[in-house]
């Protein structure tokens, strides 16, 4: 059972490893603010929430699942809120040009 | 070599190049962003020393409030920057140079040099942990043991927030902190600053509450509450009160002034100066900790606005 446990922990952080290393590669590689903001996201929401899910199964108690679970609904909702700020600034930007 | 070593070595190579950058670094604004995360990356590493409240205390100060403090004075920076055309002389900057590589070589090699079991105080610490009744030893040492250290620390901040006061211009003197922000009701700022303050305000009096027995306390927890006031004040949802106010005056005076009162009780009814009772030491640090973690939250929040720009009026 344990042995199960671990490795679908194993293939969730890989994952999650995996979209971040893609969002980072976006970051760097696309071409604007917003198409860079959309690769960013990416690691954010699907990376963290799947290294969070990996993480869950290895939690001890409900109490330790239930805030790893916190980290990760905090983290969305900064991350939403941080690139609708950027966007918007830098459209603003892009008006004022 | 674990996996844990080498997360090690990546961990302090990185912190160490993006020190480097961030000295090197032209744009006042890129090295403020290099040192916001320079501060994080610091946070980490304490986490892995196991001195998690250190880590707690960096990435809340170094990482967060202090990351927007830079912020703020690199954007009043960069007009200055724009106009001004005389660039430092050459002396200055070698003797600059010279001077913080002086520096760093004389800290590298108090570090090298150190003894290879260096004195510790910490079993003294543990084998007295019963006369608090607290189980964490950073705040028994806190609170208890150095007392006066963390005492003077708050009085510094009262000093902090008065030579920010003293920049006020004299129209404004009394008046309110920063520039007023105008909350549009379809900002998605406004939809955090609703969403978030009661989240952070259960975590921060979460953090300071858990500070007895395990990492965390009245600064950890008072940087959050400064954190979503702030929140709230930049939406534009509250707006920064008066300095002359009473009521903010005696807030900020409430840490260090009950402080200062027990200590010197200690000197009446007890032993020394800060000496409790042991009976009554849980309740009495209990009692300065929320004094101090309100006082720590307004004075960082009001350092962070700054000096009163409008008459209470505006």
């Amino acid at each position: 059972m344990s042995l199960v446990r671990d490795i679908m922990t194993i293939a969730a952080v890989s994952a999650g490893a995996l979209f971040f290393l893609a969002g980072t590669v976006g970051l760097l590689r696309f071409p604007d603010t917003l198409t860079r903001l959309h690769a960013l996201t990416k690691a954010d929401n699907l990376g963290l929430g799947l290294v969070v899910l990996g993480l869950l199964l290895q939690a001890g108690n409900l109490r330790d699942g239930l805030k790893l679970i916190g980290i990760w609904l905090l983290a969305l909702l900064a991350g939403a809120t941080v690139s609708q700020l950027i966007a918007r600034t830098a459209r603003q930007g892009e008006a004022a040009k | 070599m674990s996996i844990a070593t080498v997360f090690e070595i990546v961990l302090a190579a990185v912190v160490l190049i993006l020190g480097i950058w961030t000295i090197a670094v032209r744009e006042t604004y890129s090295a403020t962003v290099g040192f916001i995360a320079y501060g994080l990356l610091v946070a980490l590493i304490w986490v892995r020393l196991d001195a998690v409240d250190v880590a707690l205390t960096e990435a809340a100060i170094s990482g967060g409030l202090g990351g927007v403090l830079l912020l703020g004075a690199a954007a009043r920076l960069q007009d200055a920057e724009l106009t001004a055309t005389e660039a430092p002389s050459k002396v200055t900057r070698v003797s600059a140079a010279l001077l913080s590589s002086l520096t760093a070589a004389a800290l590298a090699s108090a570090v090298l040099f150190l003894p290879d079991s260096p004195p510790t105080l910490a079993p003294t610490v543990a084998g007295h942990a019963w006369a608090t009744s607290l189980a964490n030893p950073v705040t028994n040492v806190l609170m208890a043991f150095r007392a006066m250290d963390t005492m003077l620390e708050k009085v510094v901040l009262l000093l902090a927030i008065i030579g920010v006061w003293s920049l006020a211009p004299d129209d404004a003197w009394g008046g309110r902190p920063g520039l007023r922000h105008q909350a549009d009701p379809n900002d998605i700022l406004v939809f955090l600053a609703r969403l978030l303050p009661p989240v952070g305000i259960v975590a921060g009096i979460y953090i300071f509450w858990t500070g007895a027995n395990h990492p965390g306390g009245a600064f950890q927890g008072g940087a959050i509450l400064a954190s979503m006031w702030l929140l709230t004040v930049m939406a534009g949802l509250t707006d920064t009160p008066p300095v002359s106010r009473r009521w903010l005056r005696f807030v900020l005076i409430a840490g260090p002034g009950l402080f200062l009162i027990v200590g010197l009780g200690g000197l009446w009814f007890g032993a020394a100066f800060l000496a409790y009772p042991p009976a009554l030491a849980k309740p009495l640090i209990l009692g300065i900790e929320v004094a101090m973690i309100l006082t720590i939250a307004a004075t960082l929040g009001l350092l962070l606005t700054g000096a009163p720009e409008r008459s209470e009026g505006q």
